[in-house]
């Protein structure tokens, strides 16, 4: 086998392990979309705030500490214990549902029957809130987050691809873990949304807040719910990028990238921001190797956005989008 | 209340009500009405005579549109409910079809039928025995189960509407215009559904409607609201002879159907009451 078809497979496996990590994000989007009509453009400041939450815990950081010592004159910075990685990320879920209630409380249920621009406005304020708060609570250095999952590269990949091609494949644990993560969370928010009591009150409130709140359904309590549950999706890409790269601010710079990933699959489907998140993230890498070599490189900036600028144009629901309705 | 609906008690009392939207725009100047236990009760007048906000003012949908219930009362069962938030109101078994349909288009037919027994914490086989019902009234949206909502014709979409709000197992049902944009075939189908419904099944009604023929021949007691007000009430049967009645909301007078224009103009010389 030609060594470049070989290095290209390679490539093709990496780009769908990045594509996983893309498509976590996009998930978080589709959710609260899927569930309140709304864009949040906080969702990758929140990924950033719960891994910075999550480390805090773990370390026994003390909270606003700056702000105190500064205040107070003290010099605290550490509780001096370190907490076990389960319970940290248990504790960190309380505080995304907490987030959660707060968002609520003081935003959008003042913000019932508007129009969904002033809602997705709202997202927007809401993301640069919460960046700054992250960083008065938790401080702005870069931090490393370890949870205990694997990390390196695959022995059994490595050695099997060797015996296959005489040349073995670099995929990295932490890709693999990603990977088995983000298939469980898409299976369990889909069965959730499909047959669940309450994941169809959820559609429903997506599809018209005033009619949902007419049958009964506590616009309060899907709302929060929502919240808690991209909180939860938030909190899960972070350990995974905060892992893989460190938890630091320039993090909540991949809800961009979560962007093209939703535009091609679609915003109201959890299949399609897997299934796109996938394809940018083996196209970006494929396009980059067989192609960004020719024209100068670092293709991996910009192919992701003029892929979904084609889309756009040719199928602007994306793949796997809900069909916009029109009833003459 | 005369011989209004069916029994002598009373459910719901709407006792001079005053509803301001968005703290400055007064569209309800005192509205008083009372819903008998097993009725039909209309609430007619045209446009903008403040129909839907009394409604929306029973089921407390107000508040998401910036609406207030700032003087009076509204009892159900003798017991304050305007503080309520609707779902406490749906499970006390007042429930609006809100006028428009608002079907949750991208639900399934089938889909939109179970969010309606949301707040019930109902077993499965319950929930399946009240879907087979609603089918039953309305087969035609039987078959249509696992389309979207969205694609659906209007008249389809109403009678998801009231099947839905049917699936809350209410008691008093808050239809909102049920005519609107349909044709007339439709609305007599439906209304025939409403009849039937109301007669077999004992639920209560108190419907808004434009449709002043329609609304007098299938309700009992009827209440006309102009600009906020109610200036008439009194049994359907009565309504439908008043010969005010006929010329402003039938298009009838002494010497028969007169022309729009003759009508129109007749109409600017004397208002009634206001």
């Amino acid at each position: 086998m030609p060594e470049q078809f070989i290095w290209g497979m390679e490539v093709f496996a990496n780009g769908l392990m990045a594509g996983v990590l893309y498509a976590l994000v996009a998930l978080g989007f589709v959710l609260i979309y899927k569930a309140s009509g709304i864009f949040n453009f906080s969702q990758g400041v929140m990924a950033l705030f719960a891994a910075l939450t999550l480390v805090g815990i773990m370390e026994g950081q003390v909270p606003f500490s700056h702000l105190i010592n500064a205040v107070f004159g003290t010099e605290i910075h550490h509780f001096g214990w370190h907490v076990p990685a389960l319970a940290a990320i248990l504790l960190t879920m309380v505080v995304m549902v907490l987030l959660a209630w707060l968002v609520n409380y003081f935003i959008f249920r003042h913000l019932v029957n508007q129009e969904p621009i002033i809602l997705f406005m709202a997202t927007i304020g809401l993301a640069y809130f919460l960046e700054g708060f992250g960083d008065i609570m938790w401080g702005a250095d870069i931090k490393k987050l370890d949870v205990g999952l694997p990390q390196g590269i695959n022995g059994t990949i490595d050695e099997v691809t060797y015996n296959l091609f005489g040349y073995g494949f670099f995929i990295d644990n932490l890709d693999l873990w990603a990977t088995f993560i983000a298939i469980l969370l898409v299976v369990g928010l889909v069965l959730f949304a499909q047959y669940s009591k309450h994941g169809r009150a959820m559609r429903a409130v997506a599809d018209d807040h005033q009619a949902a709140l007419s049958v009964g359904i506590s616009l309060n309590f899907i709302w929060v719910m929502v919240w808690s549950l991209a909180g939860f999706v938030a909190l899960v890409a972070g350990i995974m990028w905060g892992t893989k790269s460190g938890v630091q601010f320039s993090l909540s710079l991949i809800a961009l990238k979560a962007l093209p990933v939703l535009m091609l699959g679609g915003f109201t489907s959890i299949p399609g921001a897997i299934v796109g998140g996938l394809l940018i993230g083996v196209g970006e890498k494929l396009f980059e190797f067989a192609i960004g070599g020719m024209i100068g490189g670092a293709t991996e900036n910009w192919f992701a956005y003029v892929l979904a600028l084609i889309f756009l144009v040719f199928r602007p629901q994306g793949l796997f989008g809900e069909k916009i309705i029109e009833r003459v | 209340m005369l011989d209004a609906g069916r029994t002598d008690e009373t459910l719901l009392e709407v006792n001079n009500i005053e509803v301001i939207y968005n703290h400055v725009i007064l569209v309800l100047k005192g509205v008083s009405l009372s819903v008998p236990k097993g009725g039909i009760t209309a609430l007619l007048g045209g446009n903008g005579a403040g129909k839907t906000t009394t409604l929306k003012a029973i089921s407390n949908l107000l508040k998401s549109e910036r609406g207030e219930v700032t003087k009076g009362s509204i009892t159900y069962r003798g017991e304050r409910v305007q503080d309520l938030v609707p779902s406490d109101l749906v499970k006390k078994g007042v429930i609006q079809v809100m006028e428009g349909r608002h079907c949750f288009e991208h639900l399934t037919v089938e889909e939109n039928l179970l969010t309606g027994a949301y707040t019930r914490g109902s077993s499965r086989g319950e929930i399946d025995a009240d879907l087979n019902m609603v089918y039953e009234y309305f087969p035609r949206i039987k078959e249509r189960r696992k389309s979207q909502a969205g694609y659906t014709s209007g008249g389809e979409q109403q009678m998801v509407a009231i099947g839905r709000a049917l699936m809350s197992r209410p008691e008093t049902i808050l239809l909102d215009e049920p005519s609107m944009g349909l044709a007339p075939q439709l609305v007599e189908q439906i209304f025939n559904i409403v009849k039937s419904l109301n007669e077999e099944e004992g639920y209560t009604f108190l419907l808004a409607e434009q449709n002043t023929n329609v609304a007098l021949r299938f309700a009992h007691y009827g209440y006309i609201l102009e600009s906020g007000r109610v200036v008439m009430d009194g049994p359907a049967a009565d309504l439908r002879e008043n010969p005010d009645v006929k010329e402003f909301y039938l298009g009838m007078s002494d010497e028969g159907r007169k022309s729009f224009r003759d009508v129109r103009s007749y109409r600017r010389r004397k208002r009634w009451l206001s």
